[in-house]
């Protein structure tokens, strides 16, 4: 087990992240921010509270479940459970900030694109991760990428949030 | 938790802790259905048949759109037009079905147990959609939903159910089910129409109506069954009305916020007034929203898995 990044670290990445974000999208009246549970859902708060700080405005915050939406349902043997999706304003033509904290097979992408379009037709959705560890199964990237880190599928990357976890750090783990 | 059953037959076998986790999965299959597109591709490839060998429209209903909502492909059968008539076993007519791969029965017969024996014999999950007067389970999980969703939980409510509880199902769901909740249940109806023994299922019983809605928080009424009028169990629908007819009257006995249940379908005039079942106390329509919800959570639990 090694950690990759502290508390520190992920503060400084997010704040980042906030940044490029915000530079790629001048105008934020059409911008929203929706987190893919569960640490997707802790991050895109901080992303939203980070912006609201340099720009004075509060996003549109919303959070997605994509459980109803996995291409794995009729081959694991006990289902995962389903949480809240709480999008409680209207994406049609805005510009969605999708965030999860880790990006590996982009499978949980795919599901989440597939559950936001339910929702209305957005005029752009773009991907915010604290990891992008490699290993896409999909023709899917991000367009914000707090740390790229190398792995092999053995591993497992664990991002830990204080609101969830107790503590903020990005582990990675030999898989058991 | 995990949810580990293959069928659903009834309250009486679920923990409090599969029941707790059955109502909040159905709070996310809830918010699907007021997105634009009340659809998910969950049971994408699932087959479920809606046997039914007993009218209902509410029920057969309210299943087919979970099913549908959910993206199974959906077969309806009803005993009425079918090889029943000729005489086919209800085994016989389930494993025919079952021959042509299908995951999934909902069945609901007359005869209590009959989805007992269908989840004994059969691989494929199996939902008891209302077996006779024994159990209807996702009636009740439709009705503690709504509980929860109006008072916040349960535990600690005061409950009378009003009407033909000998002959209901809905009633002994909820019996089973309000209790390992917590909640304290009542039940009020004509002597004739009090099964023995009762009380021994942890209800308290009473004749009159004044007594049994004083400072409760639900209100839950049966439909009383107009054949049952010839059958010597009521002497006549008019005195049943005099005495066991939900009034504004009588309703004041209850807490301020009481709620008004109803599983439906409602005969107006007999077990509430009009003006009551419409009324602003009454969730009766919020039962019948949040039943495809609950369903669809049920369906979920049991086929989402391989």
């Amino acid at each position: 087990m090694a950690k990759l990044m502290d508390k520190d670290e992920i503060r400084r990445s997010l704040l980042r992240l906030s940044h490029q974000i915000l530079e790629k999208n001048r105008e934020i009246e059409d911008l929203v921010v929706v987190g893919i549970h569960r640490r997707g859902v802790t991050l895109a708060e901080r992303i939203s509270k980070m912006i609201e700080e340099i720009k004075g405005k509060k996003l549109p915050t919303g959070t997605l479940d994509i459980t109803l939406y996995r291409d794995d349902l009729t081959r694991i043997a006990y289902q995962p459970v389903v949480r809240n999706t709480n999008i409680l304003f209207p994406i049609d033509d805005k510009k969605v900030i999708l965030v999860d904290d880790v990006l590996y097979t982009g499978r949980t992408v795919r599901a989440a694109i597939d559950a936001l379009i339910d929702f209305g037709r957005p005029k752009k959705i773009e991907l915010a991760v604290l990891i992008d560890r490699g290993h896409r199964e999909l023709p899917i990237r991000a367009d914000y990428v707090g740390k790229n880190i190398p792995t092999s599928p053995e591993e497992m990357v664990e991002v830990r949030v204080e609101e969830l976890d107790g503590t903020d750090e990005v582990l990675i783990l030999k898989r058991t | 938790m995990v949810f580990k059953r293959k069928d659903l037959l009834g309250m009486e076998d679920l923990s409090k802790e599969e029941i707790l986790f059955i109502l909040k999965t159905a709070e996310s299959f809830r918010e699907v259905l007021e997105r634009p597109i009340r659809k998910v591709p969950t049971l994408r490839g699932k087959t479920v048949v809606n046997l039914f060998f007993e009218p209902s429209t509410r029920t057969r209903m309210s299943f087919e759109l979970a099913e549908k909502r959910l993206n199974a492909d959906v077969l309806n059968f009803s005993s009425s037009n079918s090889s029943v008539i000729k005489g086919e076993t209800l085994l016989d007519t389930a494993r025919n079905i079952l021959a042509m791969k299908v995951d999934c029965l909902v069945l609901r017969h007359p005869t209590p147990g009959a989805p007992h024996l269908l989840a004994k014999k059969l691989p494929v999950s199996v939902i008891n959609a209302g077996d006779g007067a024994h159990e209807h389970p996702t009636q009740a999980l439709l009705d503690l939903y709504t509980i929860r969703e109006r008072k916040g939980g349960v535990e600690g409510l005061k409950i009378v159910i009003i009407g033909d509880i000998a002959h209901s199902r809905v009633a002994r769901s909820n019996i089973w089910a309000l209790q390992k909740l917590g909640a304290e249940v009542r039940v009020c109806a004509p002597p004739t129409l009090i099964p023995p023994l009762i009380e021994k299922m942890g209800v308290k019983v009473f004749y009159s109506q004044e007594d049994a809605l004083k400072e409760v928080d639900i209100v839950m009424m049966l439909r009383i069954q107009k054949e049952r009028q010839n059958t010597g169990l009521l002497p006549s629908l008019s005195e049943y009305i005099e005495l066991f007819s939900l009034t504004e009257e009588r309703l004041g006995l209850a807490k301020d916020d009481a709620l008004i249940m109803h599983p439906g379908p409602v005969n107006r005039g007999i077990e509430l007034p009009a003006k009551l079942a419409d009324g602003k106390r009454s969730v009766i329509l919020n039962q019948v929203t949040n039943g495809v919800a609950v369903r669809m959570a049920v369906l979920y639990l049991l086929l989402g898995k391989s």
